[in-house]
């Protein structure tokens, strides 16, 4: 894991400050509101429908159990007892004063945390894999190169005010757990000639105009890249649009002048910028790098599991993924419990699972993008022990990847932009489904409760996307869609339904699923091989 | 050079300036305007021109004045960098909706004078200039990046 240096340590310390400040400003008028939205937002800060809602970072989703158990500090002292993971691997809390967010950033600061551009119009913090340093497939630790960008777009004094947001992921493997192409700059690390470089893709995302991102440059090495992202970033913030929030994004510039002229673009720009110096040398990434060296593993763990206790038998298929080490396992811990809210975990079961990372796991957490945890490195033969102390905290669903591991946005319980409600209908249909989600296999469901997306709709096998019709939450239901590596977006069913009409819809699908499937296709596969319209004729009759 | 001097223009402005020589006193004049008569020392971008054809004519400019017509339009923090990176080192001047927390950034990013429309706090400014001890990214300012400091 990365460990601050006194440079670090002195720049979030200095934020802190910053902020406090910028608190005391406004509490005293100094600032006006509209002034003080976009200083607030740099920090996470945003105001929702009942109080203030604070992001905190977790860069490339990765944690400690120290910083894990400061969390469940956050939820206790300053919150109503729970945190929300979310799909930018971010904690987010819901109920926060603005006049503690200041001490809540300084007690985050003594374990290395922050909530620097969480939120605005700037670069967001970085995702990556979720099995970063643990997978068989990956050709390197991603993370390092996450590492490298965050320090490089932390107050970037250029991109602090983007015509919008802008949000990059870092993968390393061929197998994409986190939607990479699905991100304003996605990145994938691989290796040609015996060098390891990076693959960039520009131009995606979801929101109301979903698209996914393309190919600009087929292979820039580790001592040019952050000139690289200068350009990529440079030319979008001369050039993207700002006459119109919902056409601002990249993807949006991209789709207007066209992937080759924007190529053009950052390749001249690159030109012009390449040779003056601002890349680290490659000794900071050998530093960073030898920081994610990852645990001594134990060589000589025992590799087989017993397997006779059949609830825990079903966890194990579910919820354990290979490891690339021998006798040991990487566990996603589900936060998706039938009938729960997803992402939400209390402060007891944050405590719980630092207490796991650090009696097991090496102490070492994850968030996903999916909004689980994981603990990427344990051993096989302490999978029964995590397994029942998870099964006691309420945290042992075998839902890995099934209908009820559901992404969801907070929707209009929460959020002030939502058109329709997402976890009420979240509940309603992991409970519908909880007794033949198994049979149906892999089967990814998304809810977002408006066209902005941040429930991911556009890239379900299911998607669902809360609207307003009339004044009554109406939904809408998407197939086909995927933010893995084959990744595409999802088609509108056709009319829209109410709650239950919609969960009804979903069974229809589930069902006709079922009757055409052949032998080892997901639902995605049939859907792709047989189209939208037997599914339509089941749905619409 | 830490702190501005507060200088008023002849044009009733109030200029935050970050470097001592005398104030250019010549008006600017458009882009258009001045790729039209080459003899202008004095240019004033809006927030949508290219800073880049100005950069066959750098010699002769003493002043570039940048609008930022809203806080939130951050396109002239670009075309500071693309001067500074040029190697202008005449005025750069960040006019319009400035507001002093974007001041810091706009240093790193080359401007060294500011006519805000608003007058800024200067003890508030004083501080924000201060807060930081070193940036993460090299910019078009002097100061000395971390990775620079930890590798020499």
């Amino acid at each position: 894991m990365y460990v601050y240096d006194e440079y670090d340590q002195s720049i979030v310390d200095a934020r802190v400050e910053e902020f406090r400040d910028q608190v005391e400003r406004r509490l005293s008028g100094a600032l006006t509101e509209d002034q003080f939205k976009p200083l607030r937002l740099m920090n996470g800060l945003y105001l929702q429908l009942h109080a203030y809602m604070l992001r905190i970072a977790v860069p490339y989703g990765t944690l400690d159990g120290r910083q894990m158990r400061m969390l469940g500090h956050i939820a206790r002292k300053y919150d109503r007892g729970y945190g929300h993971f979310t799909t930018r691997q971010n904690i987010q809390y819901n109920w926060i004063k603005l006049a503690d967010a200041p001490d809540i950033l300084a007690e985050l600061a003594t374990v290395q945390m922050h909530a620097i551009q969480t939120s605005g119009n700037c670069i967001r913090n970085i995702s990556s894999d979720q099995f970063a340093g643990a997978a068989a497939d990956e050709v390197a630790d991603p993370r390092p190169w996450a590492e490298l960008i965050r320090q490089w777009s932390t107050f970037h004094p250029e991109f602090t005010y983007l015509p919008r947001k802008f949000k990059i992921a870092v993968i390393a493997a061929d197998e994409d757990r986190a939607a990479m192409r699905l991100h304003d700059i996605g990145i994938q690390l691989l290796e040609r000639d015996g060098v390891l470089g990076a693959k960039i893709f520009v131009g995606g995302g979801m929101g109301r105009t979903p698209m996914i991102a393309h190919e600009v440059k087929d292979f820039i090495t580790a001592d040019h890249l952050m000139s690289y992202l200068e350009a990529c970033l440079r030319v979008y913030n001369r050039y993207g649009r700002r006459d119109n929030i919902y056409k601002a994004r990249i993807k949006i510039l991209l789709h207007e002048i066209g992937v080759e002229a924007y190529r053009e673009q950052v390749e001249a720009e690159f030109a012009a910028i390449r040779d003056l110096g601002l890349d680290p040398p490659l000794a900071e990434l050998a530093r960073i790098t030898a920081m994610f060296k990852g645990p001594d593993f134990d060589a000589d763990a025992p590799d087989t599991v017993d397997r006779s206790d059949p609830d825990f038998a079903v966890w194990l298929d579910q919820n354990v993924a290979a490891h690339k080490q021998r006798g040991h396992a990487i566990v996603t811990i589900s936060l998706k419990p039938i009938g729960g809210i997803p992402g939400d975990a209390s402060a007891d079961q944050i405590d719980l699972m630092a207490d796991l990372a650090e009696r097991y796991g090496h102490d070492e957490l994850r968030v996903t993008h999916a909004q689980n945890i994981v603990l990427p490195h344990v051993r096989k033969a302490d999978l029964h022990a995590i397994w029942t102390a998870l099964r006691e905290a309420g945290l042992a669903e075998a839902n890995l990847d099934l209908i009820s591991d559901i992404i969801a946005c907070p929707g209009l319980d929460y959020c002030s932009l939502a058109n329709a409600r997402s976890i009420p209908l979240a509940q309603k249909i992991g409970e519908r489904f909880a007794g033949r989600q198994r049979e149906l296999g892999e089967l990814k469901l998304k809810i977002s409760g408006c066209i902005n997306a941040c429930g991911h709709h556009h890239a379900g096998h299911i998607g669902i996307l809360g609207v307003d019709k009339k004044g009554t939450e109406n939904y809408q239901l998407l197939l086909g869609g995927s933010g893995a590596e084959d990744v595409s977006l999802g088609k509108i069913t056709g009319p829209g339904f109410d709650e239950d009409g919609v969960v009804d819809a979903i069974e229809r699908v589930t069902d006709r699923y079922v009757a055409l499937r052949e032998r080892g296709e997901r639902f995605l596969d049939t859907y792709r091989r047989v189209g939208m319209q037997p599914f339509k004729e089941a749905i619409y009759g | 050079m830490v702190d501005p001097i507060t200088v008023n223009t002849n044009a009733g402005e109030t200029l935050l300036r970050f470097r001592d020589d005398v104030v250019h006193d010549e008006p600017a004049v458009t882009l258009d305007a001045f790729l039209g008569q080459t003899n202008a020392t004095a240019v004033r971008l809006e927030a949508g021109d290219d800073a880049r054809a100005l950069l066959p004519h750098l010699g002769q400019i003493a002043l570039v004045e940048i609008s930022f017509p809203t806080f939130r339009d951050g396109r002239g923090y670009s075309a500071a960098r693309i001067l500074r990176e040029a190697g202008f080192e005449g005025e750069l001047r960040a006019a319009g909706d400035v507001l002093v927390d974007q001041i810091p950034h706009m240093r790193r990013c080359g401007f060294d004078s500011f006519a805000p429309e608003k007058p800024v706090d200067a003890a508030t400014l004083t501080k924000l200039l201060a807060l930081y001890p070193q940036p993460y990214q090299k910019a078009a300012d002097a100061r000395v990046p971390v990775w620079k400091l930890r590798h020499g």
